[in-house]
């Protein structure tokens, strides 16, 4: 499995820039061994010596591996989404209480009457997971189109008002809770003795962390990697971006909830304590100290945390002479520590260790096939379509009734000084805001009110004025989130590895935006890491990557040099004869009075002109504009 | 319920209204201000009431050693970072480092007796803590996302709930109230502590609108608030305003706390409900306006008295589940994918 799921956005790109050329100037180094060696090896060391450990490090180790189980959510829902929550103790706390009800209620046993003893821990895990899911949609669906801060805020209450409800619900129990919890029987063996049933334990927490590994390295996982930092772009790639982070959500939830549902049947009864909030909180440390954006991070933590527990419990109460749990003031500040010095937690200290010798684990794909191709519309076609465009910020009017239509086949360009309201307009007409008045049609359809993937799923693609790409991520991996929605594959698909032909044709087409824009030389290289100028480039290779029909770029030729404008001139002169329209907000005049085929110049949020290159050059508004009209002179870029 | 039962909670519920309203005014500067989303802010609430009645029983305030301690932690900090060649503005380094703790360890070296004098000690206490915590634990990712903020916030509230039960113990503690008046209006009874809750908090109210509007600093911190980029151009030191406005926060707090220990028995663990609640008010006004998060906490308030009267046990969840209409009401005014700061 790989080492560097390294996603966290507070280290500095360069950091991990060096440490991503070290890795690869190392190939192969020092024997073949690959961190999937290592593994492997661990999981037979661990298999062999399981029947000999002594009860004390079973029981530990399997406390380890249910906590893990835990901080894997967490892990991918905080270092790799974005998100986080509080309030995983409490869907740990639904799966253990789904069982238990099934397993010892008497209204249980009304309804699963019919099921022989031994299947009734399987349907209270079916039921946990029902309820557990439910519960998470819900409270994922309404924070859905807030900030990324406000799904955990929601956590903390409902980790609080579910303690307080397992509390004070007669049918479980109350705060004495639910005893006499039968063992877990697989196959007819029974499972009651923690050694045995740590065996199930650990399988469930390699088979989660295998699916999340493969999850990540997919179309989905790029998507999911999308909603931290880089929402609104992947949304402009066509990606349902609050699908994807309830999804996540409910994900972590469902591995808390199994975790919940294994603890049952571990401890044999179940109370309100070990899921109240301070527990979900303890969770939240261990994902963030193990590395929140690295599963084996969430095994690390788990690992260091219950050890570390286990010691404090015994020591602090000598110490300060009273007992209470204050292992908590001691967990505070070592994290606290670690988000100060090490942001993206421990595990990416001792990957940066074995990476000196270690070989990557090779990726192996099957042979690509092309994607699906887009049909584009007939050349001279009107593909977008602004009509009476306004956009009011409070009094300020950004846009004025603006008319404008692009063509299949054409380069049309938008130029104006500084503020004229180029970008807004801009975001207008690729759905990322909404016009105050007016309307918007793409490919013959009305789009008020659509959102931006909307936009991108009838065959329009853009970059952005500032550039919004995942620094950490390849290159590769920032131009596939633009072939999105040239591939169908979803999560389970993509954790069960059974997306790897589409993956391969994804892969591939990424790779051919990139080297038909010129970056072939930096297809792995962490966008961060690349010039101003050709990160851009890479916003358009990433907009090619989706097919588009229609293209709008904003400021493409800044920051680039003579030769690397040229290129683009001319790779653009191709997609025109390629037949897309081609809408280009510009600044430099010489780039685009050779390139566009009609201009349209915007000033102070209204049109003043439009034309072929040669009249816009021609006329006195223009040149007012530009120049300063009478004694102003306002000189534009 | 007949009319007396529902105006005598429809009281209970704005002196509790009046106090989540406090914490939510100082949840909402703090987030506004610095991005902080401060879930230890009740623990400001705990901690001074907890000193106030140590002071009364004639103790000396277990929180006094943990201000000493973070004074000497701030000065090495300062001390270390001058060394490493950053800019030190020693002058509030000071101010919050040696001048108040020790104004603080002499007014509880005095033992004073009288019941203001032994508030403002508490105040004196529990404010310079503020500052204090936002120089060691958020200053340095001041850059770092409103999430990574936020899990330090918690990491801070555990931490402070530990050390909470270590200098308080677990038994809880009640205050002699600032009022012994009981006032007769038509058959209701109104206490006179209810009318101290309700005027302090009307008077905190207008002291922090007069503040915002009309002092340099108050225009300052709604500068740094709005941008921070444009407000260090245009000169305004947004560190310091990180001082200011977790000051301001610890003060709310401690007044809070000032002001329920009367009423209710106050635990090592009990600010943290109240600052939670303080949230579901502040959320109300999505972390951002004040008016309406002062509506909010007369909502959560009137909520958790009447939810109180008709299932005590089930108060907390009708309280925290009130958060989900809410939520669901700002979402369905936001129409576009907000980016993370």
């Amino acid at each position: 499995m790989s080492t560097s799921h390294t996603v966290s956005e507070t280290v500095p790109a360069a950091k991990k820039v060096e440490s991503a050329t070290v890795a690869a100037a190392v190939p192969a180094a020092r024997g073949g061994i690959t961190p999937r060696h290592l593994v492997l090896a661990a999981v037979a060391l661990l298999l062999a010596s399981w029947g000999f450990l002594p009860e004390f490090s079973v029981t530990l180790l399997n406390y380890i591996g249910l906590y893990a189980l835990v901080a894997l959510g967490l892990v991918m829902l905080t270092g790799v989404g974005g998100m986080t929550s509080f309030g995983q103790a409490a869907f740990v706390g639904l799966g253990a209480y789904a069982t238990a009800w099934a397993c010892t209620s008497p209204d249980a046993a009304a309804l699963f009457g019919a099921l022989p003893p031994a299947l009734l821990p399987w349907a209270g895990l079916a039921l946990g997971l029902v309820i557990t899911f439910a519960v998470a949609w819900f409270l994922g669906s309404i924070t859905l189109k807030l900030s990324g801060h406000y799904l955990p805020l929601c956590t903390i209450a409902w980790g609080l008002s579910l303690y307080f409800l397992f509390g004070n619900l007669e049918f479980l129990g109350g705060h004495t809770g639910m005893a006499g919890l039968p063992p877990l029987v697989v196959g007819g063996v029974s499972l009651a003795s923690p050694r045995v049933l740590g065996l199930l334990i650990w399988a469930v927490v390699l088979l989660a962390l295998w699916a999340l590994h493969n999850l990540l390295d997919s179309r989905e996982g790029r998507a999911i990697r999308s909603l931290k930092g880089g929402r609104v772009m992947a949304e402009s790639m066509g990606v349902d971006t609050g699908r994807q982070r309830i999804k996540l959500f409910v994900l972590a939830a469902l591995l808390a909830a199994v975790s919940g549902w294994l603890y049952a049947h571990l401890q044999r009864f179940v109370n309100p304590t070990p899921f109240n909030l301070n527990i979900g909180i303890e969770y939240l440390f261990m994902a963030v100290v193990g590395g929140a954006g690295h599963l084996w991070g969430a095994v690390l933590g788990a690992a260091l945390i219950t050890l570390l527990k286990e010691q404090l419990q015994d020591l602090l109460p000598r110490l300060l002479g009273s007992s209470g749990n204050f292992e908590v003031v001691v967990f505070g500040l070592l994290m606290l520590f670690v988000l100060q010095r090490f942001a993206d937690g421990l595990w990416p200290q001792l990957a940066a260790v074995a990476r000196r010798w270690l070989r990557p684990t090779p990726v192996k794909l099957p042979a690509a096939a092309p994607l699906p191709q887009r049909a584009l519309p007939p050349r001279s076609q009107v593909v977008l379509e602004a009509k009476d465009v306004t956009k009011r910020f409070g009094g300020l009017v950004a846009n004025n009734a603006v008319n404008l239509r692009v063509k299949a086949g054409e380069i049309l360009a938008l130029i104006g000084p500084n503020g004229a309201g180029k970008s807004t307009f801009f975001n207008m007409i690729s759905g990322v805001d909404d016009p105050s008045s007016g309307e918007v049609r793409l490919m013959g359809q009305a789009m008020a009110g659509k959102p931006s993937r909307a936009f991108a799923a009838l065959g329009l693609s853009r970059s952005f004025q500032h550039v919004r790409l995942l620094g950490q991520r390849t290159v590769l991996e920032n131009v596939a989130v633009g072939a999105h929605l040239r591939a169908q594959r979803g999560w389970i698909a993509s954790m069960l590895r059974l997306d790897r032909a589409e993956e391969a044709a994804v892969l591939a087409e990424a790779r051919r935006q990139i080297e038909r824009c010129g970056l072939g030389a930096h297809v792995d290289t962490p966008a961060a890491s690349l010039a101003l100028g050709q990160q851009r480039i890479v916003e358009i290779a990433r907009a090619l990557a989706s097919q588009p029909a229609v293209l709008l770029l904003d400021e493409p030729a800044a920051g680039l040099r003579h030769l690397e404008k040229q290129a683009l001139a001319k790779l653009l002169d191709q997609l025109r004869a390629e037949g897309l329209g081609i809408l280009v907000v510009e600044h430099d005049m010489e780039f685009v009075m050779n390139l566009a085929d009609r201009i349209t110049v915007l000033e102070f949020g209204t049109v003043i002109a439009e034309g072929t290159p040669a009249e816009v050059q021609g006329n006195q508004r223009v040149l007012d504009a530009y120049l300063g009209g009478g004694d102003d002179m306002g000189v534009a870029a | 319920m007949d009319l007396q039962i529902a105006l005598l909670l429809g009281q209970d519920g704005i002196v509790n209204g009046a106090v989540y309203g406090l914490m939510a005014l100082a949840l909402v500067l703090v987030f506004s201000v610095t991005r902080v989303i401060f879930i230890p802010q009740g623990e400001f609430v705990a901690f001074a009431a907890l000193s106030m009645a140590m002071l009364q029983s004639g103790r000396a305030p277990a929180s006094l050693w943990l201000l000493l301690a973070l004074a000497v932690a701030v000065l090495a900090l300062e001390a270390w970072r001058a060394q490493r060649g950053a800019t030190v503005d020693w002058k509030s380094t000071l101010f919050w480092c040696v001048l108040c703790p020790a104004a603080a360890a002499a007014m509880v070296a005095l033992q004073p007796q009288a019941q203001a004098l032994q508030a403002a000690a508490t105040l004196l206490l529990i404010t310079p803590l503020g500052p204090l915590l936002y120089r060691l634990a958020y200053r340095p990712l001041a850059r770092a996302s409103v999430l990574m903020l936020l899990i330090v916030s918690v990491a801070l509230h555990g931490v402070l709930v530990g050390l909470g039960l270590l200098f308080f113990g677990a038994e809880g503690s009640r205050t002699n109230a600032f009022s012994e008046l009981r006032l007769d209006v038509g058959g209701l009874s109104i206490t006179g502590q209810s009318l101290v809750v309700v005027g302090t908090t009307l008077a905190l109210v207008v002291a922090m609108f007069v503040f915002f509007e009309r002092s340099i600093v108050g225009k300052a911190l709604r500068a740094t608030a709005m941008n921070r980029v444009g407000a260090r151009l245009m000169g305004i030191p947004t560190e310091l305003s990180g001082d200011v406005c977790f000051a301001f926060a610890a003060l709310i707090g401690a007044v809070a706390g000032l002001l329920v220990a009367p009423i209710t028995t106050v635990y090592y663990d009990t600010g943290f409900l109240i600052g939670l609640k303080g949230f579901v008010a502040a959320i109300v006004g999505g972390l951002a306006s004040y008016p309406l998060a002062l509506a909010g906490a007369l909502l959560v308030g009137q909520l958790e008295s009447f939810a109180s009267f008709w299932s005590s046990a089930f108060k907390e969840v009708l309280v925290f589940t009130l958060i989900i209409p809410v939520l669901w009401w700002r979402s369905l005014r936001s129409h576009h994918v907000e980016e993370d700061e």
